[in-house]
C-alpha cells in the first residue's frame, strides 16, 4: 500500500492546533521554568490560548472548509458552522473552567501543573469530535478527549474517592471505547468505508451488520454522554473527581459526544433514521426518567448535579430522537447545549465557591442559609436552578422549548410527555437547593474570587440573555444545523 | 402628508418620552433635591407634552385623516402581530389635548396643594407614569397596546387612590380603597380581554384599522358574535367608567389626593371607558341591541348617581357621584350613535369637572392649613359655611364650575349636555326621560352644594378659620374656570366645529340641529333646581349641628339616596359574600383532594426512588452488566423497527 501525502489546509484546523499547542507548551515549559512559575502562568496561558483558537473560530463562522483529503477519497476533517458553533462551545467551556479553577486548586492543595495542559488536551480532542469526516477520526478524537479526563478525575490522588473514580471511569471507559471500535468495524464491514459520506451511501443496504455497528457505536457514544444505562460510572466519578473537573466533563465530554453522535447519527445514518429513531427515543425516556428520579435522593450536590447532567444528555437525546423527522432536531439540540453551558457551569462555580476544603461542604445541607450569607451568590444559583427546571425567563426554558417543540415535529409525543413529566419532577430537587437556601440558617464563608465572581456573573447574563432573546441565538443554531447536514450529504 | 406633517409626526414619542423622562429624573434624584423640585420637573415634563399634543395638532390640521405611526414590533407569535403602532387621528388627538392640557394645570396645582407632604417625589412619579399610560391608551393603534395603557392606568390610580396608604378607616381605608378600585376594575378587564379574544378568534387580527376595516364583511348586522363582543366591550368600559353595576368604587376612590381625583377620577381615566366604545364605533354600529344597552345603561346610571350625589354631605362625594352621574350622560350619548356629543361632553366636563375637584381640593386645603387636620371633618359640608368672603377666588370659581355643571347657558356644560339631551329627543325618549331628570337633579345637588360650602355662615372653628389658597393653585383654577365658560365655543350649535373635526375620524354623520325646545326644557328645570335649592338652603341657611332639611322632606327616600341605593351592600352580599364562601369551600376541597393525591403520589415517587437507587450499586460489574443489558436492548429496538 502506497502512502499518499494527503492535502492539508492548516488555517482550518488552526484552532485545534492552538489549544493542543497550548497544552504542549506547557508540557515543554517545564523543563525551562521552575514549577512554581509554570504553575502561575499556566492559567494566562491557557486563556491566551483559548481566546486566540476562540478569535479564529469567530472568523471562520460562515465558511465551509475541508481538509486532511487522501487521494481518491473523502476528506478527514470538516469545518462547518456546525463544527464552528461546537468550537464555540468548547472553548468557552475551556474559558469558564479556567476562572473557575484558578483560585480552587490552589486552594484545596491541587495546584499540579499538569492540570491545565491535561484540559486542553482533552479539549482539543471535543473540537475534534465535530469536525471529524471519518468513524476513525471520530474515534482518535474520543479517545484524545477521553484520557486526559482519566487522568484529570485521579488529580486529587492519593484520595481514594477520586483514585476509586479515575479507576472506575477508565476501565468502564475502555469498554465502551473497544465495543465503538467494535461498531466502526462491522460498519466498515457492511459499507467498506469508514469515511462518512461513503458509510451514507452504503449503509441502508448494510444489512444486519450496519445494524450491529449502528448499535455498537450508539453504546459507545450513550457511554461518552452518560445515558442511561450507559451512565452508571457519572455519580462516582463526578463525586470523586476534583470540582473542577466535574464541571469540566459534565459539559466539555458530554457536547463532545453529541457532537460526533450528530454528525455521525443524523447524516452517516441518516438513511437509517426510522430504524434508529426508536432505540434513541427509548434511551432517551429512559435516562429522563432514571436521571430525574433518582436525582431527588441524591445528598450530595456533586452526586445530584451527575444526576442532572445525566438527565440532560436525555432532553438532548430527545432532540436528536427529533431530528430525523424535524427540520428543527439538530437545532434545538444545539440550542439546548449552548444553554446548558452556561447554567450548569455557573452552578458548577458556586458549588466551587462553596466547598471549604477539598470533598467538604458538597452536601445539600451545607446550602442552608447561603442566602443570608451571600445573598447575589444564592440568587445567581437559584436563577441557574430556576433554569435547570425550565422555567423562565432562562436559556434553560428555551432550551426545553425548543427541544419539545421539535420532538413534538417530529410525531414522537409520548417521548414529549416523557420529558415535560419528568421535568416536573426535576423541580424537586432544584428547588430544594432553592429552598435550603432561603429557608434554613446555616455557617461557613464562601470562596469568592474576582475570577470566580466574573465566571458567575458571565454565566447568569448569558443564561438571562438566552432566556429573554431565544429567537436571535436559536437563527445561529439553525445556520449550524443546516449547513452541517447540506455539506455531508453532498458529500 | 407633506413635509412639514411629517416633520411634526416624528416629534410623536416625545408625547411620551417627556413624562417617562420626567419620572425617571425624580426616581433617580427624588431623594436628594429639594421637594418642590420634584413638582417641577414633573409639571414641565406634562407641559412639553403638551406642546407636542399641540404640534400633532397643528399637523392634523393640515390634513386631518390621521395617519398610523409604527415605533417597532412589539409581540410576533404565529398570525398575531402586534407592532408598537400608534393612531394619531382628530379622536385621539382630541384626547392627547386633554390629557396633558389639563393634566398641565393639574400638576402645576399639585405643587402647591402637596407642599410640604413627604411623599410628594413618590407622587409626581405616580403621576407622570399615568401620562404616560393615558397616553398610550388613547394613542395605541390596535387593542394589545391600549390595552397596556389600559392597565397601566389602572395601576396608577390604585397606587395613588392609596397614596396616603396609612391613613383611612382604621388605618387601611385607603389602602382598601385602592384594592377595591383595582378589583372592581379587573372584572371590567375581563370583558376587553375576552373581547380581544373574541376578536383576534374571528378575524386574526388585533389593529384598529384592519378589525373595522373587516368587521362590516364578517358579522352580519346583530349577529350573535358581535353583539357579545360589544357587550364585552361594554363591560370593560363600565369598569373604567364607573357605570352600572361597576360604578362603587369611584366614590372610595376619592381617598386619594385631591389632584388625583380631579385629574384621574373625574377629567381623564375614567373617560377611557367612553373613549374606547368611541374607538370602536364601528363595531357598535353593527350591534344595534348592544347600542341600546350602552344608552340604557348610561342614562340609568346618570339618574341613579345624581339621586345620590343629592344625599351626600362628604364635599368630594358629591363630586364623585356627579361624575358617575356625567360619565353616564357620555356613555348614553355614544350609545346612541352621538359620538360628537359625547366626546364634547368628555371635553367639557373635564374642564368643569377638573375645576371643580381642584376647588373642593383649594376648600379642604384652606380649612386644613386652618389648623384642623382631620380628613372626614375637613370633608364635611355640614362643617362647612361661609367660606364665600374666607376664599373669594375659590368660591368664585367654583361657582363657575356648579354652573356650568348644572347646564346654565352659556357655560360649557349647557351647550354639550343639551347636545346629548337632542340626541336622546330623537333617538329614545325614555333616555331622554332619565337624562333630563337626572340633569334637574344635577342642577340641584350643586345648587345645595354651593348654598351648604359657601354661603351663610360658618359651622365650625375650621370653617372660622379657613384661608384663600396660594397663586400657585388659584392660577391653575382661573384658567380652568375660563374654559369652563368659553368651552363650549367648541361645538357651538350651527358651526359644529369639533363636529366636523371629529367627522375624519368617526364619519360624518348627520349633524344634530338645535332643538329649542329641548334646550328650553332643560334650562328651564335646571333653574327651577337651583330655586329649589335655594328655597331649601339659601333662604334659611343651616345653622350648626342642624339637620339638613332635605332629610323630612324626602323621608325614606334619603335614607335611600343617602345610602347609595344600598348598592355597595348588595354586590357585598350578592357577590363578595358568596364569592368568599365558595373560595373557602374549594381551599378545604383542595387540602381533602388535591393535597391527598400530591401526598399520594410524592410516597409513590419515593417508593420507586428507592427501588431505582438499589440498581446504582456503583459497582463495577454491574455497570458493565447495565452496558450489555443496553447493548442488547438497543440491538433489539434497531432490529424490530
Amino acid at each position: 500500500m502506497e502512502f499518499v501525502t494527503p492535502t492539508i489546509n492548516i488555517l482550518i484546523v488552526l484552532p485545534v492546533l492552538l489549544v493542543a499547542g497550548g497544552g504542549a507548551l506547557l508540557m515543554l515549559l517545564e523543563l525551562f521554568m521552575a514549577e512554581e512559575r509554570v504553575k502561575q502562568w499556566a492559567p494566562t496561558l491557557a486563556i491566551i490560548v483559548l481566546a486566540l483558537a476562540f478569535l479564529q473560530t469567530i472568523g471562520l463562522w460562515g465558511q465551509t472548509h475541508t481538509t486532511f483529503t487522501p487521494e481518491g477519497s473523502s476528506p478527514m476533517v470538516i469545518l462547518d458552522n456546525f463544527a464552528t458553533f461546537l468550537n464555540v462551545i468548547f472553548l468557552l467551556t475551556g474559558f469558564f473552567t479556567v476562572l473557575i479553577s484558578v483560585n480552587y486548586l490552589p486552594r484545596v492543595g491541587l495546584n499540579r501543573s499538569e492540570y491545565y495542559m491535561l484540559m486542553l488536551f482533552s479539549l482539543s480532542g471535543m473540537m475534534l469530535m465535530g469536525m471529524a469526516n471519518d468513524l476513525i477520526l471520530v474515534f482518535l478524537a474520543l479517545e484524545v478527549l477521553s484520557i486526559p479526563l482519566y487522568i484529570l478525575a485521579g488529580l486529587s490522588r492519593p484520595r481514594p474517592e477520586s483514585e476509586e473514580s479515575a479507576m472506575k471511569y477508565f476501565f468502564l471507559g475502555a469498554f465502551s471505547s473497544a465495543i465503538f471500535v467494535f461498531g466502526i468495524a462491522l460498519t466498515y464491514g457492511a459499507t467498506g468505508s469508514t469515511a462518512l459520506p461513503a458509510v451514507l451511501a452504503g449503509v441502508s443496504n448494510g444489512g444486519a451488520l450496519a445494524l450491529a455497528g449502528v448499535a455498537m457505536m450508539l453504546v459507545g457514544f450513550g457511554f461518552k454522554v452518560a445515558a442511561a444505562p450507559f451512565h452508571m460510572w457519572t455519580p462516582d466519578v463526578y463525586e470523586g473527581a476534583p470540582t473542577v473537573v466535574t464541571a469540566f466533563m459534565s459539559v466539555g465530554a458530554k457536547v463532545g459526544g453529541f457532537a460526533a453522535m450528530l454528525r455521525v447519527f443524523v447524516s452517516a445514518f441518516g438513511s437509517l433514521g426510522q430504524t434508529w429513531v426508536p432505540a434513541v427515543a427509548v434511551i432517551a425516556a429512559i435516562t429522563l426518567i432514571i436521571g430525574n428520579v433518582v436525582a431527588i435522593v441524591q445528598p450530595n450536590i456533586k452526586r445530584m448535579l451527575a444526576y442532572s447532567s445525566i438527565a440532560h444528555a436525555g432532553y438532548i437525546l430527545m432532540a436528536v430522537a427529533a431530528s430525523v423527522n424535524s427540520p428543527d432536531g439538530v437545532s434545538a439540540a444545539l440550542f439546548y447545549m449552548f444553554a446548558y453551558l452556561f447554567t450548569n457551569l455557573g452552578a458548577f462555580a458556586i458549588a466551587i465557591a462553596a466547598e471549604r476544603k477539598l470533598g467538604e461542604g458538597v452536601m445539600l445541607d451545607d446550602y442552608k442559609g447561603l442566602a443570608k450569607r451571600s445573598p447575589l451568590l444564592a440568587l445567581a444559583m437559584a436563577y441557574f436552578m430556576l433554569s435547570l427546571t425550565g422555567i423562565p425567563p432562562t436559556g434553560g426554558f428555551s432550551g426545553k422549548f425548543f427541544v419539545f417543540r421539535a420532538t413534538l415535529e417530529a410525531g414522537l409525543v409520548w417521548l414529549a410527555v416523557v420529558g415535560v413529566i419528568t421535568s416536573v419532577v426535576s423541580g424537586y430537587y432544584y428547588l430544594r437547593v432553592v429552598y435550603l437556601m432561603y429557608m434554613y440558617d446555616g455557617e461557613g464563608e464562601l470562596h469568592t474570587k474576582p475570577a470566580l465572581l466574573t465566571a458567575v456573573a458571565l454565566t447568569v447574563l448569558a443564561t438571562l440573555v438566552l432566556g429573554l432573546l431565544p429567537g436571535a441565538w436559536y437563527e445561529i443554531t439553525k445556520q449550524a444545523a443546516l449547513q452541517g447536514l447540506q455539506v455531508l450529504a453532498g458529500g | 402628508m407633506d413635509a412639514l406633517q411629517k416633520l411634526m409626526f416624528n416629534f410623536f414619542p416625545l408625547l411620551f418620552l417627556f413624562p417617562l423622562a420626567g419620572l425617571l429624573l425624580n426616581v433617580a434624584n427624588g431623594r436628594f433635591w429639594h421637594k418642590p423640585i420634584a413638582g417641577i420637573i414633573a409639571s414641565s415634563a406634562a407641559g412639553l407634552s403638551f406642546v407636542v399634543a399641540i404640534l400633532q395638532w397643528v399637523a392634523l390640521l393640515r390634513q386631518p385623516d390621521g395617519t398610523v405611526i409604527i415605533l417597532g414590533t412589539w409581540l410576533q407569535v404565529g398570525t398575531l402581530n402586534v407592532p408598537f403602532a400608534f393612531q394619531v387621528d382628530t379622536l385621539s388627538v382630541t384626547m392627547m389635548l386633554v390629557v396633558t392640557g389639563i393634566g398641565t394645570l393639574i400638576h402645576l396645582y399639585a405643587i402647591g396643594y402637596m407642599y410640604g407632604d413627604p411623599g410628594v417625589t413618590r407622587f409626581f412619579v405616580y403621576l407622570n407614569l399615568f401620562l404616560v399610560a393615558m397616553l398610550l391608551l388613547v394613542s395605541a393603534a390596535n387593542y394589545p397596546l391600549l390595552f397596556v395603557g389600559w392597565e397601566g392606568v389602572g395601576l396608577c390610580s390604585y397606587l395613588l387612590i392609596g397614596f396616603w396608604f396609612d391613613r383611612g378607616e382604621g388605618g387601611t381605608g385607603n389602602a382598601n380603597a385602592g384594592r377595591k378600585a383595582f378589583v372592581v376594575n379587573r372584572v371590567g378587564d375581563l370583558g376587553l380581554i375576552l373581547a380581544m379574544g373574541l376578536l383576534f378568534w374571528q378575524l386574526g387580527t388585533l389593529t384598529f384599522d384592519d378589525v373595522f376595516a373587516q368587521a362590516t364583511a364578517v358579522f352580519p348586522v346583530g349577529s350573535p358574535l358581535i353583539v357579545a363582543i360589544t357587550l364585552l366591550l361594554l363591560l370593560g368600559a363600565a369598569g373604567k367608567s364607573a357605570q352600572i353595576p361597576l360604578f362603587i368604587w369611584l366614590p372610595d376612590a376619592m381617598a386619594g389626593p385631591t389632584p388625583v381625583s380631579a385629574l384621574i377620577h373625574a377629567a381623564t381615566m375614567v373617560t377611557a371607558g367612553i373613549y374606547l366604545i368611541a374607538r370602536s364605533h364601528v363595531l357598535f354600529a353593527l350591534a344595534p341591541v348592544s347600542q341600546t344597552a350602552v344608552s340604557l345603561i348610561g342614562a340609568s346610571t346618570a339618574l341613579l348617581a345624581a339621586t345620590i350625589a343629592t344625599a351626600q354631605f362628604d364635599i368630594k362625594r358629591v363630586l364623585a357621584y356627579s361624575t358617575i352621574s356625567q360619565l353616564g350622560f357620555m356613555v348614553a350619548a355614544i350609545g346612541m350613535g352621538a359620538y360628537v356629543a359625547g366626546i364634547f361632553h368628555l371635553i367639557t366636563h373635564a374642564f368643569f369637572k377638573a375645576l371643580l375637584f381642584l376647588a373642593a381640593g383649594s376648600v379642604i386645603h384652606g380649612l386644613e392649613h386652618g389648623g384642623h387636620s382631620d380628613p372626614v371633618t375637613l370633608q364635611d359640608m355640614g362643617q362647612m359655611g361661609g367660606l364665600r368672603q374666607r376664599m373669594p377666588i375659590t368660591f368664585a370659581v367654583y361657582l363657575v364650575g356648579a354652573l356650568a355643571l348644572a347646564g346654565i347657558p352659556p357655560l360649557a356644560g349647557f351647550f354639550s349636555k343639551d347636545e346629548i339631551l337632542a340626541a336622546a329627543w330623537q333617538a329614545n325618549r325614555a333616555v331622554y326621560i332619565m337624562l333630563t331628570l337626572a340633569a334637574f337633579a344635577t342642577a340641584f345637588y350643586m345648587g345645595r352644594q354651593v348654598w351648604l360650602v359657601f354661603m351663610g355662615e360658618a359651622r365650625s372653628e375650621t370653617a372660622v378659620s379657613a384661608h384663600e389658597s396660594p397663586p400657585i393653585m388659584t392660577i391653575p383654577l382661573l384658567i380652568l374656570a375660563a374654559l369652563a365658560i368659553v368651552g363650549g365655543g367648541l361645538n357651538l350649535p350651527g358651526v359644529h366645529t369639533l363636529g366636523h373635526w371629529l367627522g375624519h375620524t368617526l364619519g360624518h354623520g348627520e349633524l344634530l340641529s338645535f332643538n329649542a325646545t329641548v334646550a328650553l326644557t332643560a334650562t328651564l328645570l335646571a333653574l327651577l333646581a337651583v330655586g329649589l335649592a335655594y328655597w331649601l338652603y339659601g333662604r334659611h341657611p343651616l345653622g350648626a349641628a342642624a339637620t339638613d332639611p332635605l332629610t323630612q322632606r324626602l323621608g325614606p327616600l334619603f335614607v335611600l339616596f343617602n345610602q347609595g341605593w344600598w348598592v355597595n351592600e348588595m354586590v357585598e352580599w350578592g357577590i363578595k359574600r358568596p364569592f368568599c364562601h365558595l373560595s373557602t369551600v374549594l381551599a378545604h376541597s383542595d387540602e381533602a383532594i388535591f393535597a391527598w393525591a400530591e401526598r399520594q403520589l410524592v410516597h409513590t415517587v419515593q417508593r420507586g426512588t428507592a427501588v431505582l437507587r438499589r440498581t446504582q450499586t456503583g459497582q463495577l460489574n454491574w455497570n458493565v452488566a447495565g452496558i450489555i443489558v443496553g447493548l442488547l436492548l438497543i440491538w433489539l429496538l434497531l432490529r424490530f423497527s
